[in-house]
């Protein structure tokens, strides 16, 4: 029940006005919220009120921080094997538009950037079909020793599969071998929807779901962190989304090795699934506050702005979310989906961004410390 | 505790100008827009989300006003300025029938030399192809008013007489002349925007009204803003829409940070709360994209502007954001709303 008094409350009564007073006393008595409560969510066009909701818990943990990292993305192939259907990037060996990067070629691209105080180097590619083993792990110790302190976060669960495969090695060994190569930690992508419906229907070829979070947990157990996505606004129903949200609640209880959270807006041009329309800036900010409030174990959500744009970012930081990911330079799997945002943001567009919001923006590392509150 | 503004707004009462200013310093966003959700439900009950057709066409670039502002003007002395052959014009106004439209919106730079006679002969030749005309914002009727030496009220007794439908609310800016003088000193003072407008409502015209926000103006001009417009409608009634939105500082001479989309959906709201006596408020998704827009039908607007044709007033700042209708009208339902295509007067076409 509510505590006396805060009936008063102008929003708590809006919430209430909105059927959704039985959710709200979940969340602020810290009771976890059911798969109901979450479809329910969802369908609420009280856009306000579930914004206010997520806001609170977002600002119970985070307060009023926004994060943000100065990054290096490095997609070094788009050769892959899986050629999921939503997917613009990824393309056959020998298709025109194919291309593999050399370890030279990718020591060139951090070298380029030797001078900006870069942090971290995200790395993403496809399931390339030929690559040997040693290639990724030859990529992380060259990487290491032109710039030592850059912390890694690269290869997503299911190329950490792939490329254990390739190697005939288990999952365990092969994340101490890349480790030992200088792996710091590992993105959150290939999850997509954890739905053996959907996998089968629009990459049959990719890891199935519950692989994806068994290689996550391995990983946590080992104590590397990593993150969690969820690709959203393609074929998945309202219920699908809220299973994958609860399979990573369920992951997160047993591990806590999941960083952070990020729900990604399915962009469907250039993609086998192009009659699909791009998502609603409503669908936007309700899957970052419904992901806030199911997630209560995640420590932070994460507002992609090169998959939401600027904008819609920024709103988000009010909606649930606590961090706007990078710089980004040279992102290109979501830009080859026909996103319009550009390649960069710098350092002083996300402050205004986050000032604007009335947020205090802060550098963090991969892992969320603090480098730097900007006030 | 609700606090006593929130109370006064719950209770349908009046803000003033120094409640306004609590609202954008002390309330967060998501009470804002509560607030400006439930005034359009009441003001609009039903959950229909109107747009229209029409193309904007600017007569002509050439301009001697030179407003900091604008990165599409171009002054009389320049290369690239032109003035649309009245074939031109008829061409376009063919497009434009031939796709729905029901409505010119019709604009242009303060052309040093054009006599009012020209302006005369423009409306009487679009109005030949039988469409609403909404034209000429109050900077260039008080233009008009001067090449001619004739006052507003003949001014706009000539343009109705050749056929003028309704006045578009462009030029407002911000309509405190502290602002004006720095980003647009050659353009219409304030008091000189709500004269035109009041004199057009006089003579039975409906116009719109805007504003242009986050540039180099304070919080409180842009309730003074507000307060102006408030207080002119109380007078006339001749408002249909508000229209507010972000300064676009791409190619122009003033340099900031453009308005972001908090900024905008915290003036959509505030604006929907303390114009009471505005009917309608437009989302801008030529400025915020169509994203932002939908959300911002959540924070007071109940209609989504225009088709815009042909747009080349915020394309020249570098934003160029593209609709047809049909992606309106799926933009509108995927937020739980019914399209309705509605004319200049907000009346629905059936």
């Amino acid at each position: 029940m509510l505590k006396e008094g805060s009936q008063n409350n102008f929003m708590e009564m809006v919430i209430e006005r909105a059927g959704l007073l039985d959710i709200y006393e979940k969340v602020v008595s810290g009771k976890r919220l059911s798969k109901k409560d979450g479809i329910r969510l969802f369908e609420t066009n009280d856009i306000c009120a579930l914004g206010f909701m997520a806001n609170k818990v977002r600002e119970e943990k985070n307060g009023q921080y926004a994060y943000y990292i100065y990054n290096q993305h490095i997609n070094y192939s788009n050769i892959c094997t899986n050629l999921c259907k939503f997917c613009a990037f990824g393309k056959r060996a020998g298709d025109d538009k194919a291309y593999l990067m050399s370890i030279d070629e990718i020591i060139e691209k951090i070298k380029e950037r030797m001078d900006e105080p870069i942090r971290e180097v995200h790395i993403v590619g496809g399931c390339h079909p030929d690559l040997p083993y040693s290639y990724y792990i030859d990529m992380l110790r060259a990487i290491k020793e032109v710039r030592p302190d850059i912390h890694i976060q690269a290869f997503t669960c299911v190329e950490i599969a792939h490329i254990a495969q390739i190697g005939g090695k288990s999952i365990e060994k092969t994340l101490e071998e890349l480790v030992e190569a200088g792996l710091g930690s590992i993105p959150g992508g290939g999850a997509e929807v954890f739905s053996t419906r959907i996998r089968q229907k629009l990459c049959p070829e990719k890891l199935p779901g519950n692989k994806w979070i068994e290689v996550a947990k391995i990983a946590h157990k080992m104590g590397l962190k990593s993150n969690a996505t969820m690709l959203y606004g393609h074929i998945e129903t309202i219920e699908e989304r809220i299973d994958h949200l609860l399979a990573l609640r369920q992951a997160q209880d047993e591990t806590g090795g999941f960083m952070c959270f990020i729900p990604l807006a399915f962009h469907p041009k250039n993609t086998e699934l192009n009659e699909i329309a791009p998502t609603s800036g409503i669908d936007d900010i309700k899957n970052i506050a419904v992901a806030r409030l199911i997630l209560d174990n995640f420590p932070h959500i994460k507002a992609y702005w090169v998959m939401l744009g600027p904008k819609i970012a920024q709103l988000a930081l009010s909606f649930g979310a606590d961090d706007l990911d990078g710089t980004v330079l040279e992102e290109k799997i979501t830009h080859m989906a026909g996103a319009e945002t550009s390649q960069a943001l710098s350092n002083r567009e996300i402050e205004h961004l986050i000032k604007s919001a009335g947020r205090i923006p802060v550098e963090r590392d991969t892992l969320y410390n603090v480098i730097n509150v900007i006030s | 505790m609700i606090s006593p503004v929130v109370k006064k707004i719950e209770e349908g009462k009046r803000i003033d100008e120094k409640e306004a200013l609590t609202l954008f310093n002390d309330l967060d966003l998501h009470t804002l827009g509560q607030l400006a959700n439930k005034i359009r439900f009441q003001k609009n009950p039903h959950p229909i989300v109107t747009y229209v057709i029409d193309r904007n066409i600017n007569y002509t670039n050439i301009c001697i006003s030179g407003c900091k502002f604008c990165a599409y003007y171009c002054g009389p002395e320049k290369p690239g300025g032109y003035v649309l052959s009245f074939e031109e014009l008829g061409k376009k106004i063919e497009e434009t029938k031939a796709l729905g439209g029901t409505q010119i919106l019709l604009q242009g730079g303060l052309h040093p030399d054009l006599p009012l006679s020209f302006y005369e002969d423009m409306v009487r030749f679009i109005k030949s192809y039988n469409i609403h005309l909404h034209g000429f914002s109050p900077p260039e009727i008080i233009h008009f008013s001067k090449i001619s030496a004739l006052s507003i009220k003949e001014v706009l007794e000539r343009l109705i007489e050749a056929g003028l439908d309704s006045i578009p609310g462009g030029g407002a800016e911000i309509l405190v002349d502290r602002v004006r003088k720095k980003i647009a000193p050659k353009k219409a003072t304030a008091s000189e925007w709500l004269e035109v407008m009041e004199a057009a409502h006089r003579l039975g015209l409906k116009t719109t009204a805007t504003m242009m926000f986050g540039h180099i103006e304070t919080i409180e001009d842009r309730i003074t803003h507000l307060s102006k417009l408030r207080k002119l409608q109380d007078k006339t009634g001749g408002f249909t829409a508000f229209i507010p939105w972000p300064f676009q500082p791409g190619n122009s001479a003033i340099e900031c940070e453009s308005a972001t989309a908090f900024d905008y959906l915290k003036t959509l709201a505030i604006s929907r709360i303390f114009l009471d006596n505005f009917q309608n408020l437009q989302a801008s998704w030529v400025t915020q994209g169509y994203k932002v827009a939908q959300i911002s039908l959540f924070f007071g607007a109940n209609d989504f502007g225009s088709t815009m044709i042909e747009e080349n007033v915020v394309a020249a700042a570098g934003v160029s954001h593209r609709l047809s209708e049909k992606d309106i009208r799926r933009h509108i339902r995927a937020c739980g709303f019914e399209p309705r295509q509605r004319l200049m007067d907000y009346t629905i076409v059936e």
